[in-house]
């Protein structure tokens, strides 16, 4: 609707208590910016003062990576709304800085246009801005609902003594104060001009029709106020982002830019600058400036979304780690170590973290499975600080009783059970025992496939029925295999990711020694630790290593093993993606493929499956270690396994196997579910063939 | 604070099956792993603590071959300041007398405030070595410590008595005290911690160094000597009695009757 004609005063051509727009413009520029340059130079002091940590490698994976995760939002829609949501809102917001900048330089020059958004290309603009800050609005509406209303469960972790609700709220307030300044700033502008607003700019047009009635210098009261309360709003928010949990929004992208290429499985040396472990005074992370300049980059970098922690088994099963707690009391401290404002702490300074800050529960209570880094939007790595603190703790002695005795063993013993060296070897048949098609190789004896057993599926009973399964494989497919025997020792896998590098040195050393003294051409491991170890940890080993699955896998396409119905069970399948071949490693397929070609055999999958699987409790010697917990990470899995439908879950892990199998029995499900390795439901297929 | 502590390098029995040597008198070490007798473990522990808070030294010593230097590096790595290696082949089957004659020749020429001990060794489990140090060393002495304080020269020790009681008592330094499993929750040592301490001089002392007659000492001035060492021959399976419970204590001491025990 056209009305008559106003006098429209713009920004730049008023004056404010004597300062013309344009310098009032300038002086909020440099207020703001220089507030935000030394706040960032603060920020960036504590970097400076973390352990060096090369990421300006393979410069080409680092931008295809944060083009894809860091502007593409790719790992956004695991949770679905909050997913959306977001990348409505950061794709809105990257639309809208356009017009942000466009209004800074309307605080300049009356008319101000971006080079290049003049005209058309400058209508269709205004168009697609208007519906993008309805978009906006909308999201930020559900967000705030959500915050409010909805509170779902992750937003809130149980361990945190604060809330970032306030903060939230804030931020959602800010945002849409932004598009309301916007719309209002248009609106009185054309409502002065006696425009009619096309209902194709329905903000504007809804701004229109409340201000129709008012008067012309209220109109231009809005005008003029919206235009600087916008603006300053703008540089408020640029100000507050690196002092609240929004700071992700300047350093996410930086931060999945460098973000760690090598694959998860790997394990940091304790220092980059620092090749001899022998000449470094203190091992490890005990405080805030031990850390690598990345790692805390990933403490400011946290959203406190959750997404990790409504991951991790660990949260899931009550101890006390949450892993985004890690991220959020770090940096709590790190703003409160270097803050700001206020005295700087000299050069040199120690800010005790391990012990007032993070609890040795919470550092003992992880597994390594992954799920927090797969789940993080913005990169933050978990896994390599977890290493980092431990190593400190095992400096210090700081090690809980109950891992003591199994890495004594494995020191002595060469595994964690504590059995006799001797009787390494034992699985493949000795005495009493059927053997299995592989025999024991001395030194200098040569073999087509080396089995690499490691400790748990060479000494545990129920292990060791795997190993002969897989070793009656291997005969039937008449392979030629053989295996270390008493000269293997434990891989030191979870040594390594114990902290106590030392001794993983130690046994990777035997190891090497015992493959170099025989002949072979590749290695097969039914333990998926062993597997990521000797892919991942042993640099020296050139053979190629396959887990048992990928075996299989090769044997039963190639009809070298041949699968036949022999009348057995009707199964109903689930398979449990082991945290080491899944996750660390990629290798999610070869065991389904198996499990397809099995007769009588109907797989269902867990809603946690592959990528999302959820971690059976075995890393980091958990079997040994006893911390608190309101429950075993095996039961919480079982039960999944149940919910999916499935009789039987299949493994591709001996600790998997292990720990599925007691929750079966402590959750009274013996005779309605069973736990089997792949090997043995192969073994099962094939005709004739009675489990034995 | 100077702090003696006596430690041991003894095999890991807990998963090996035990042969009895060629010589009938000891059992076949081929294939047994070594390492700090477990109660010794939480002597160093409650001697570096003690150091940690009262300040001082503590000195680990041991008696044993060459093999046995690798329980006074762990000591080290624990944060014990020195160590001394009292080796000679004329120590070789020293009984329980002989062992405490050594250490206390060792011992009483050094200053020592609290001289700790584990109570037993995980092999011979005798018990007798704090003890006899103690009566040579003429201090007092108290056995199996379950919690161990110390306060300038007074030390408040809480230990086990009969009949699964216990007891705490106070005594001036210089005193002994055998430590008992749980005192305390000992470091861990890493690699790295032994690594660190691998080029740490551990001087080694002989017969003649601590003015020792070699026929009071080793197998030869043994007043302790084994004759034979076997493993019990096993018997007949154990009978688990059922029914309830007044049945099977009527049936319990039927059976203790019938085999004399009555």
């Amino acid at each position: 609707m056209t009305g008559p004609h106003q006098i429209v005063l713009l920004p730049a051509q008023q004056s404010y208590l004597g300062l013309p727009g344009p310098l009032l413009q300038l002086l909020m520029l440099l207020v703001a910016l220089g507030a935000f340059a030394w706040i960032i130079n603060r920020r960036a002091a504590l970097l400076r003062r973390g352990a060096p940590d090369p990421r300006l490698d393979n410069i080409g994976a680092r931008v295809k990576r944060a083009l894809v995760v860091g502007f593409g939002q790719s790992r956004q829609p695991r949770y679905r709304v909050a997913g959306i949501l977001h990348i409505l809102i950061f794709f809105g917001f990257l639309v809208l800085s356009l017009r942000s900048l466009t209004l800074i330089g309307e605080g300049f020059s009356a008319g101000f246009t971006l080079p290049g958004l003049g005209g058309a290309l400058g209508g269709a603009y205004a168009l697609l801005k208007e519906w993008t800050a309805l978009v906006v609005i909308l999201c930020c509406v559900v967000a705030a609902v959500r915050r409010l209303a909805v509170k779902p469960a992750r937003y809130h972790d149980r361990n945190a003594t604060g809330s970032h609700t306030g903060e939230a709220l804030l931020i959602l307030g800010l945002i849409s104060f932004l598009m309301v300044a916007d719309t209002l700033y248009e609106a009185s502008h054309a409502v002065l001009g006696g425009e009619a607003v096309p209902a194709s700019f329905p903000l504007v047009k809804a701004a229109a029709a409340l201000l129709g009635g008012a008067g012309t210098n209220l109109l231009n009261t809005v005008h003029l106020g919206s235009f600087w309360l916008h603006n300053a709003a703008l540089l408020f928010f640029l100000c507050y982002l690196p002092v609240s949990k929004h700071f992700h929004v300047i350093s996410a992208i930086p931060n999945v830019f460098f973000s760690k290429l090598a694959p998860t499985g790997t394990v940091k040396p304790p220092r980059y600058e620092e090749p001899d472990m022998d000449k470094i005074e203190k091992l490890g992370v005990g405080s805030l400036e031990e850390f690598t300049w990345k790692h805390i980059l990933d403490f400011y970098s946290c959203t406190d979304c959750g997404r990790c922690s409504d991951s991790c088994p660990a949260y899931a099963s009550g101890t006390p780690l949450s892993p985004r707690m890690i991220s959020i009391k770090s940096r709590d401290l790190a703003y409160a170590a270097y803050p700001v404002r206020g005295k700087f702490p000299p050069e040199g300074t120690i800010t005790p973290l391990v012990g007032p800050f993070i609890a040795e529960g919470e550092i003992w209570a992880c597994t390594t499975c992954g799920a927090c880094e797969e789940a993080c939007p913005v990169t933050i790595e978990y896994l390599d600080k977890i290493v980092d603190m431990r190593r400190h703790l095992v400096d210090e002695g700081d090690v809980p009783a109950t891992l003591q005795k199994p890495m004594a063993d494995l020191e002595k013993k060469g595994n964690p059970y504590g059995k006799m060296p001797r009787k390494r070897g034992d699985w493949t048949g000795l005495k009493d025992v059927p053997p299995c098609g592989v025999k024991t190789l001395k030194k200098g004896e040569e073999t087509d496939l080396l089995v690499f057993t490691d400790s748990c599926a060479a000494f545990d009973p129920r292990i060791q029925e795997i190993s002969r399964s897989l070793g009656r494989l291997i005969e039937l497919a008449g392979l030629d295999a053989g295996t270390l025997g008493k000269d293997e020792a434990d891989s030191g896998h979870e040594a390594r990711r114990l902290g106590e590098e030392g001794l993983f040195e130690d046994l990777r050393d035997r190891n090497l020694e015992a493959l170099e003294q025989r002949g072979f051409n590749r290695l097969v491991t039914p333990d998926p630790h062993a597997f990521n170890a000797l892919t991942h940890d042993y640099d020296e080993l050139k053979q190629p290593v396959l887990h048992h699955s990928q075996l299989l896998d090769e044997l039963t396409a190639a009809g070298t093993l041949t699968i036949m119905g022999n009348g057995g069970p009707t199964r109903t399948v689930t398979y449990h993606d082991p945290c080491y071949l899944g996750r660390h490693n990629g290798l999610y397929d070869a065991p389904r493929r198996v499990l397809g070609r099995l007769p009588g055999v109907k797989t269902v999958e867990m809603e946690r499956s592959r990528n999302r699987s959820f971690c059976c409790g075995g890393g980091s010697l958990y079997l040994f270690y006893e911390g608190e917990c309101d429950r075993r990470m095996g039961e919480i899995r079982l039960e999944m396994a149940e919910k999916a439908g499935a009789d039987t879950v299949v493994t591709a892990c001996p600790f998997c196997l292990i720990n599925l199998e007691d929750a079966i029995k402590t959750t009274g499900r013996e005779g309605k579910m069973e736990v089997m390795d792949l090997a043995e439901l192969v073994e099962q297929s094939l005709p004739g063939e009675q489990p034995s | 604070m100077e702090i003696i502590v006596c430690i041991k390098r003894v095999p890991d029995v807990s998963e090996a099956e035990l042969d009895i040597d060629r010589s009938g008198q000891g059992i076949d070490e081929a294939d047994l792993v070594y390492g700090i007798n477990e109660w010794d473990n939480f002597a160093i522990e409650a001697a570096v603590q003690l150091k940690e808070a009262h300040g001082g030294t503590v000195t680990a010593i041991t008696v044993g071959g060459e093999d046995d230097e690798e329980v006074l590096r762990r000591a080290l790595a624990m944060g014990a300041d020195e160590a001394l290696h009292l080796r000679d082949e004329a120590f070789e089957g020293s009984d329980a007398r002989g062992i405490a004659t050594i250490l206390h020749k060792a011992i009483s020429s050094r200053p020592h405030d609290l001289v700790l001990t584990g109570a037993i060794s995980g092999d011979e489990g005798s018990g007798h070595v704090g003890g006899m140090l103690a009566a040579m060393l003429g201090i007092r002495q108290v056995a199996l410590a379950t919690a161990l304080t110390v306060d300038r020269s007074r030390a408040t020790v809480r230990h086990e008595v009969e009949g699964g009681l216990e007891r705490v008592v106070e005594l001036d330094l210089p005193a002994l005290v055998t430590v008992q499993t749980g005192l305390n929750e000992p470091r861990y040592v890493s690699i790295r911690g032994i690594r660190k301490v691998s080029g740490m001089e551990i001087p080694v002392a002989g017969a003649a160094d601590l003015g020792i007659d070699p026929a009071t000492v080793g197998l030869t001035g043994a007043q302790v000597v084994t004759e034979e060492l076997f493993i019990p021959p096993r018997g007949e399976g154990a009978e688990i009695l059922e029914g309830d419970d007044d049945d099977m204590v009527d049936t319990l001491i039927e059976r203790l009757r019938e085999h004399g025990g009555l």
